[in-house]
């Protein structure tokens, strides 16, 4: 456990250290976006890497998130810190309700009934007008603030939303050396065993499917409050399966590992830029190859790949 | 005499230190356009034509002597990427205005950041919100969606037909149409009788247009951009629909006759002059600009320009024309945009104030009907 | 969706007695529903032949939908063939594709684990889509109907000639189909490979093999569904996303079966949708046919016509 926390901190560290080097441009805004991210690959990987449950709905979570967060905010004139934790009760309940029958299935079934559940929501979020502005969006939500400070640039965004995403990171370290954490493998090794030895598979999954489903409103309100605008198009199906790529091309079952999934894929595009129309032939050849040649996602390719690397040069310096 | 040339020489050499110290620093503009994903249809030729403006600028000596420069980065209709990349255009790149983005999502998605920023900012997405209520920064191109509305229902109301059916795209472009035939209905003593929507990727939509038969209507109105309309035009063919259709200005392109063939016949639709810029008098004001727009897209790209494009001309020399008038500052460019007064683009004569950001009136389009795969002005 | 003036709103419908231009309209619907279904079945077959020989849900199903229209449209155009030359030189090209796929994505898998397969295929279906952007452009294109496209009325209700070209292709394959399931020996060797692979390897069935079979089968199946819907649809480099989950969507309401159970479902949900846009909404008619997916899956877990399993430990 001591290990764990030492490894927290000094990510902790890294990641509230970074603007001190990347401070006032444009990659800034990049970093905010990194953390949202993070937070919600953290919570999708909590259920697939740890419970090995799938879904392909996340980004329906996120967006009713940012969606009632916006509209409580903008149209109605809540306070923002009121409407975020209401917007993350309703998500939980909604997902503990539908968790239920849902996650019942299992394997491509429960893929699907999860791809389902996130069109139905993409789908109310585009056609009740009066409420969300339809496809067009809803905009003038206004910025989270404490007192006189407004968090309305990229600055003081990236300490807000990586003050909440270091906390989500640090819960779910607890969580996985936690008696829940080990539970929670043992469904993901074998439901049938787990629940012989005593664990009530059942409502762990869907706690955890709830418990995920809260983080990712959480990082929904965030985002919403950040970009002061939102609209459908950001949650569709695009943005669940590329949640699910961040999980697995970080690697399945590590929070940090996550963390590196959701930064890789939301600075690539920024790499591939120069590459212009090619970059989607390039985005998809490398998810390709990250597959075949890592497997296990960066956080085990990685060091492997060092490892490699070093025994190369260690075998080039003796000869 | 001596005198005079000294003066002479002293005026030369003064205006060719000037130039050289304008020739100095190039004007950099930012665009944000859709090239790829869902709106590439909006974004592509407003990339292809802003390039090509500029390309045209620089080669007739820029602008009092600078270069300008375009940025142009894909937000691939993306409203979080298009907020990215303002804010990278702002920072990185330092640009002194932004041309687009393409869609009405990510222009109210960016306003927030060119305000913030105070950076002028000149969208080519048509959404009546941009502009209304006015917002100090920012400007747009693209024809209200109530000008190309009002051109129909002006129709109708002529026809003595007010019984409609809208059948419109879920989509921005569709949700922004359909809130403004809702809204302008009554004006023109028109009542919607049934209102559908389809899904932008939706292949059928005979059971809309099955209802809408089993309806009252007198027309349909259909909204939405390639290939939805074309899909409904067949399939109200396939129907034997005998009322009349209308189309947006969505699809006021080859493109749409293309892909409709014969359905197409008769469709009528409002539509900005380009698509019939040789058919236009010589008195139209606009004349001289769509001809060179036409000429100029076909020379740099073997296509024929369309309006989506033109949003984009219209946008790159609204800017040139500002810069000339004042400075490349940022706040003297506002400025200047807020001073345009009869400028005839491709959009129609914009003249903005500050009461009006948007600029056009409704002679910026003109009601077209298919006839015989082309197209002709419905006097 | 509010307005009072509406003429006809899912409750009323129910309520109002129906008269024979409602009967008509339904009829309409139907038909309109069934050949939309017709092609949701053929690429769910597709999908569940996939699923049966290997256990992958391949998400790249749908851009051999889109290969099948774009390249008919290539052959036509650019190399300027007759329709009966184009549409086999598009299906063996698909087919290709698929081998391609098979062998340079799925075989080289050091760990295939069913979400890193899944996470391939995805990956697979942005490079075919990015590579179809970059040849073909991001236009849509029409390709001319099979015989004309003069409407035929039935009872009221109209289609096209395509329609039919639609229906009788999609018997005719599943005719092909169930001829090669159970009377030929590749047949019979992918289904016992589907039933269990190590039994069938241990009985001298080259499994490899099969899994590329599948692949071959399940490009050309996607590539047909595309060819003939493509004169009515239109098709773009992109038109593979939206047809491919909705062909995931009939296999699962089949219960991933390769044969007539996906055929009913791919029909089932095509006819929910035309039938929910006409009489209910529009606008919510993919979220109707969504939530009777759920309640079915809710309902019956194995799909609606699957038998239960028991799980091993």
């Amino acid at each position: 456990m001591r290990r764990e926390l030492l490894k927290f901190l000094f990510f902790a560290v890294l990641i509230l250290a970074a603007p001190l080097v990347f401070s006032g441009g444009y990659l800034m805004n990049v970093l905010v976006f990194v953390g949202i991210n993070t937070m919600l690959a953290v919570a999708l990987n909590l259920l697939l890497g740890y419970a090995g449950q799938i879904s392909l709905g996340h980004a329906g979570f996120f967006g009713i998130g940012a969606y009632l967060s916006g509209i409580l905010t903008a149209t109605y004139g809540w306070n923002a810190w009121l409407a975020m934790p209401l917007a993350a009760l309703v998500v939980g309940t909604l997902a503990g309700l539908i968790g239920f029958p849902i996650l019942k299935l299992k394997g491509h079934y429960l893929a699907m009934a999860t791809l389902g559940l996130g069109i139905i929501i993409y789908i109310v979020f585009n056609e009740t007008v009066d409420l969300t502005g339809g496809p067009s969006g809803l905009s003038g939500i206004p910025n989270l603030s404490i007192g006189s400070l407004v968090f309305d640039n990229d600055f003081k965004n990236y300490y807000l939303i990586w003050t909440f995403g270091l906390a989500v990171v640090l819960f779910c370290v607890n969580l996985a050396g936690s008696r829940v954490g080990r539970a929670l493998r043992a469904v993901n090794d074998s439901e049938v065993a787990a629940r012989v030895m005593g664990v009530n598979a059942r409502i762990l999954k869907v706690q955890v499917f709830a418990l995920s489903a809260v983080i990712s409103s959480l990082a929904g309100s965030l985002y919403a409050h950040t970009m002061t605008f939102v609209s459908p198009a950001s949650f569709g199906f695009n943005f669940s399966v590329e949640l699910l790529t961040m999980v697995v091309i970080g690697g399945l079952g590590s929070v940090y590992g996550s963390f590196l999934g959701a930064a890789l894929l939301t600075l690539l595009p920024e790499l591939l830029r120069g590459a212009q129309d090619y970059d989607i032939i390039i985005y998809g050849g490398l998810l390709m190859s990250m597959v075949m040649f890592m497997p296990g996602g960066l956080v085990r390719g990685l060091p492997e790949l060092f490892r490699r690397v070093a025994r190369r040069r260690e075998g080039a310096g003796n000869a | 005499m001596k005198k005079l040339i000294a003066v002479c020489g002293v005026v030369c050499v003064g205006l060719l230190s000037a130039t050289a110290v304008f020739a100095a620093g190039t004007i950099k503009i930012g665009g944000l356009f859709a090239v790829t994903g869902p709106a590439a249809f909006l974004g592509e030729p407003e990339r292809n034509t802003a390039k090509m403006v500029v390309e045209e600028i620089n080669k007739a000596g820029g602008v009092k002597g600078h270069k300008l420069e375009l940025v142009v980065y894909d937000t691939s209709g993306d409203a979080t990427k298009a907020v990215q990349l303002a804010t990278k255009l702002i920072r990185d790149d330092h640009v002194a205005a932004i041309i687009g983005p393409s869609t009405t999502g990510e222009s109210m998605a960016v306003i927030p950041v060119a305000e913030r920023e105070k950076v002028p900012l000149i969208s080519c997405s048509a959404g009546i919100k941009i502009t209304e209520p006015v917002k100090k920064w920012v400007f747009k191109t693209a024809q209200n969606d109530t000008l190309a509305v009002g051109k129909i229902y002006e129709y109708l109301q002529r026809h003595k037909q007010s019984k409609v059916a809208i059948l419109t795209v879920s989509d921005g472009f569709g949700a922004s149409g359909r809130e403004q035939l809702k809204a302008q209905a009554r004006k023109y003593g028109i009542t919607i009788v049934s209102d559908d929507t389809y899904g932008p990727k939706d292949t059928d939509m005979t059971a809309q247009l099955t209802r809408i038969r089993g309806s009252r209507a007198q027309a349909i109105i259909c909204w939405g951009t390639n290939p939805g309309p074309a899909v409904i035009a067949k399939n109200a063919r396939q129907l034997g629909l005998k009322m009349p259709l209308f189309m947006s200005h969505g699809v006021s392109s080859k493109k749409f006759i293309e892909l409709a063939g014969d359905a197409a016949e008769g469709i009528k639709l409002p539509s900005g002059k380009v698509i019939v810029a040789d058919l236009l008098p010589a008195s139209d004001r606009q004349k001289g600009a769509l001809t060179a727009f036409v000429k100029d897209y076909q020379k740099h790209y073997r296509a024929e320009g369309d309006h989506f494009g033109g949003h984009a001309w219209d946008a790159v020399m609204l800017l040139k024309n500002a810069i000339e008038r004042g400075g490349d500052t940022r706040a003297t460019i506002r400025d200047q945009l807020e001073r345009t007064r009869g400028f005839a683009g491709i959009g129609g004569t914009f003249s903005y104030s500050a009461q009006d950001h948007a600029g056009l009136n409704n002679d910026a389009f003109v009601l077209v009907e298919v006839k015989k795969r082309h197209w002709s002005i419905v006097k | 969706m509010k307005g009072n003036s509406l003429p006809m709103k899912g409750r009323e419908f129910l309520r109002k007695k129906r008269t024979p231009m409602q009967l008509e309209q339904i009829l309409q619907y139907s038909f309109s529903g069934l050949s939309t279904g017709a092609i949701y079945a053929l690429i769910g077959i597709g999908f569940s032949i996939i699923f049966n020989a290997t256990g992958i849900i391949n998400f790249a199903q749908g851009e051999f939908v889109m290969l099948g229209g774009m390249l008919t449209l290539f052959f036509l155009e650019l190399l300027q063939l007759p329709l009966w030359a184009a549409v086999p030189c598009a299906v063996a090209v698909s087919a290709l594709a698929g081998i391609l796929f098979e062998r340079l994505a799925i075989r080289p898998l050091r760990q295939p684990t069913p979400i890193n397969l899944v996470i391939i295929t995805i990956a697979g279906s942005i490079l075919i889509r990015g590579l179809a952007m970059l040849l073909w452009g991001k236009d849509t294109h029409a390709i001319p109907p099979f015989s004309g496209d003069e409407p035929i009325s039935i009872a009221g209700a109209t289609i096209l000639p395509q329609h039919i070209w639609i229906l009788a292709i999609t018997v005719l394959i599943i005719a092909v189909n169930k001829f090669f399931f159970y009377h030929t020996i590749s047949g019979k060797a992918m289904r016992a490979c589907s039933y269990n692979r190590r039994a069938a390897s241990l009985v001298g069935i080259d499994v490899r093999r099969m899994v590329l079979l599948s692949f071959i089968i399940s490009s050309v199946l996607g590539s047909l569904a595309g060819i003939i819907v493509a004169p009515l649809t239109m098709t773009a480099y992109d038109v593979g996303i939206m047809l491919g989950l909705k062909g995931f969507c009939a296999a699962i309401i089949g219960g991933m079966s390769s044969g007539m159970a996906t055929v009913v479902g791919g029909l089932i949900l095509g006819v929910l949708e035309s039938l929910g846009a006409g009489l209910i909404s529009s606008g919510y008619k993919d979220a109707i046919a969504f939530i009777i997916l759920l309640l079915i899956l809710f309902i019956r877990p194995q799909g609606l016509f699957g038998k239960a399993e028991s799980e091993r430990v």
